[in-house]
């Protein structure tokens, strides 16, 4: 397995500077088949992390947590990777090489992050997918590029900052027990986490939410996430929103899961769940009232890194899973989000849902699914949304926390509203336009097409294998090895 | 009655003192080119704070991180740091010593308040150690929260990169007394991170200001609810 691993690290770094050196149609065709060999080799990786968690050359490990998450990204480079041949149809070659070089560096940084067996090595791997976005964000060239760019960098810096200081803590906290010569390895610290000084194991957790929550976007340190998700190119807004955020979260996992081992679970629950209801309904409050699409999306993704963060906190393991299930499908769903809305964002020529009408009928394919995918990202069964959401409040019902469920419900109710409102306006107010019917390009509806086959999958019934996959790593999530 | 400081504990202690006192400088240094020179001055400090640890506890991947850390950190980013800025840095110098949200002395004085909020926070850990310097920590406490206000405070671009590279630098203080033995391969991985940021930083700062032809942050307004 440790070729699958060192080919899923370095294919996207080959593709990327592959990219920037060929004509731009050979860079799109490339960074595709990058997309789809990477989303195999996660596939093939799955057994393998299923059967048992295994170390690599000291600093990778692949197990069945980093696994979840490494399926989302690789579905979603995969998927983007497609939708981008459409988008970028148009554009000047040499815009299209810096977007396929930044692009692939970036896919490939958060490859490689779930596979870090050190809490160092994920730091700058995480680190790596900010400085790489942010110049992915400023790549428009407009003003509030200019603007939105300069805010992430500065923000999501500050915020790795405080992560920076949280894994130095973790690693004070593990030498007491490993010893000095300590690498940072993930589950050694979880092995001894019983004995471990608890006073920098709460800070180092409190400094991982904090610093790692800026990149998730948890309020109050989310105020960097809809400029960068509205400015960006949209393929960059669908990884962001789809794979970037939750590789975040799998970061505070990883500490959350050495607190746990070392403080008992209530703390770090507790911190999870102030961060996550605080996400919530701030999100599904700014949910109303938005009139750029993208930033519409930006406010959904606020909200589900909320429902993470408090699906984690009921603790049960029905909601663990649901919590893992949740980032699959949040992928899927709000990659398919952001894909059609790039599609009317092309063909209105504006981002300003006011100048978005009738398009339903302008756009035969693109219009329906854009619905269809923002009432799966809605949690509308068979979603798979529907799915993880109910077996969260499931969870929490369970375990007895009453109120933070009922919370969940009525507020995922409240974003819903906001969603549906906005955009249904947009696809089925009719205006008297004489433009005909017609979609830009085939390419942005393909990928859109396979992430709703996957939802209605992950839905209807997800592959045992699967199941067993999201099974062992809530089993992780609980404490075990 | 306690036992006077070691050498190592003595020094931790003095070179974190003047590492709080340069971030204050920064703080209210008006000209970048002055706050890149002391940004140099104490990044080199933490250089010869690995060496004293490297000869005190005898541990020699600290001469080659201290040579990394020097070579990056006082040459490569405040060169880069200057290439980058160029015309505009010696341009925008009137500017940027405006470029406060608050008065200068407001500035300051919220800096001294995060600054004692930051050290005594820190202090009160409860980390004591033979081998932890525990004043060096809660000064590199204090650090964090004065980068921070700088980061707020100033108005332009290239002061609140410096604000951030000095964040860095209070980390990387915090590392040392923490984390010494930390390995080195890890070490310079952190390095070579922050020398892709500083390019990063350099390039949106040069982008911004070829757009906005000013370092002021002031217009960066148009994205809001």
């Amino acid at each position: 397995m440790l070729g699958v691993i060192l080919a899923i690290l370095v294919l996207p770094l080959a593709v990327a500077i592959a990219s920037f050196l060929a004509p731009a149609r050979v860079a799109a065709g490339i960074t595709i088949v990058s997309g789809i060999a990477c989303f195999g080799l996660v596939l093939a990786l799955i057994p393998h992390a299923t059967r048992g968690a295994t170390t690599y050359l000291s600093y990778l490990r692949a197990d069945s947590l980093s696994c979840v998450f490494l399926l989302a990204t690789a579905f979603l480079y995969a998927a983007v990777a497609v939708y981008a041949a459409g988008y970028l149809k148009g554009r000047t070659d040499r815009y299209a090489r810096r977007f396929y070089l930044g692009f692939n560096v970036f896919a490939g940084a958060m490859l490689a992050a779930p596979l870090m067996s050190s809490l160092a090595l994920l730091w700058i791997a995480i680190e790596v997918t900010t400085v790489v976005s942010a110049l992915l964000v400023a790549i428009e060239d407009t003003d509030g590029a200019a603007e939105a760019s300069w805010k992430y960098v500065l923000i999501a810096s500050a915020g790795l900052g405080l992560a920076l200081l949280a894994t130095i803590f973790a690693y004070y906290a593990g030498a007491q027990v490993l010893g000095a010569h300590s690498n940072l390895a993930i589950q050694p610290l979880i092995s001894v986490g019983s004995r471990l000084p608890k006073t920098p194991v709460r800070l180092a957790f409190l400094l991982a939410v904090l610093g790692y929550g800026t990149k998730v976007g948890l309020v109050p340190v989310h105020t960097w996430l809809p400029d960068a998700h509205s400015e960006a190119p949209t393929p960059v807004s669908a990884m962001l929103s789809g794979a970037l955020l939750a590789t975040s979260f799998y970061a505070i996992l990883r500490f959350y899961q050495i607190a746990a081992a070392t403080l008992g679970s209530g703390f770090p629950r507790g911190t999870l769940l102030v961060f996550g209801i605080a996400s919530l309904l701030l999100a599904s409050l700014y949910v109303f009232g938005q009139r750029d699409v993208k930033r519409l999306l930006a406010y959904s993704s606020v909200e589900h890194m909320g429902i993470l963060a408090i699906g984690v906190s009921f603790g049960a393991p029905v909601a663990l899973a649901g919590v893992l299930l949740h980032v699959l499908a949040h992928a899927a769903a709000k990659g398919n989000a952001f894909m059609g809305a790039g599609v009317f964002t092309v063909t209105y020529g504006t981002k300003q849902m006011s100048a978005m009408r009738d398009g339903l009928r302008l756009l035969p394919w693109s219009g329906p699914l854009f619905l269809l995918s923002i009432f799966a990202l809605s949690a509308f069964p068979p979603s798979g949304i529907f799915r993880s959401e109910f077996e969260i409040v499931a969870g929490g019902l369970g375990h007895g926390d009453y109120a933070a469920a009922a919370v969940l419900v009525v507020v995922v109710t409240i974003a819903f509203i906001g969603l549906a409102t906005s955009t249904t306006n947009v696809l089925l107010s009719p205006v008297p336009a004489e433009q005909a019917p017609g979609e830009p390009s085939a390419w942005m509806v393909v990928p859109v097409l396979a992430g709703l086959a996957v939802l209605v999958l992950l839905g209807v019934h997800p592959p045992g294998e699967l199941t067993n996959l999201i099974t062992q790593a809530a089993a992780q999530l609980r404490g075990a090895p | 009655m306690n036992a006077a400081p070691g050498v190592y504990q003595g020094a931790a202690d003095v070179i974190a003192a003047l590492m709080l006192l340069l971030e204050f400088g920064m703080l209210r240094q008006a000209l970048v080119r002055d706050q890149v020179r002391l940004y140099a001055t104490q990044s080199a400090m933490i250089s010869v704070l690995a060496i004293v640890i490297a000869a005190d506890r005898n541990l020699p991947d600290l001469y080659a991180l201290a040579a990394l850390s020097a070579a990056l950190k006082v040459f490569a980013v405040p060169l880069v740091l200057r290439r980058l800025l160029g015309r505009p840095a010696v341009e925008e110098t009137r500017g940027v010593a405006g470029s406060y949200t608050l008065s200068p002395a407001s500035a300051v004085l919220a800096s001294i308040v995060l600054a004692a909020f930051g050290f005594f926070c820190f202090g009160s850990l409860g980390i004591h150690s033979a081998d932890v310097p525990v004043l060096a920590l809660s000064l590199a406490g204090a650090m964090v929260f004065v980068a921070f206000t700088l980061m707020i405070v100033r108005r332009d671009v290239a002061s609140q990169a410096i604000g951030f590279f000095s964040l860095e630098n209070a980390i990387s203080l915090a590392s040392l007394v923490l984390a010494a033995e930390l390995p080195l391969l890890i070490e310079t991985a952190f390095l070579f991170d922050l020398l892709l940021a500083v390019v990063v930083f350099g390039m949106l700062i040069r982008a911004h200001h070829s757009r906005a032809e000013s370092l002021s942050t002031a217009d960066l307004t148009r994205l809001r609810g």
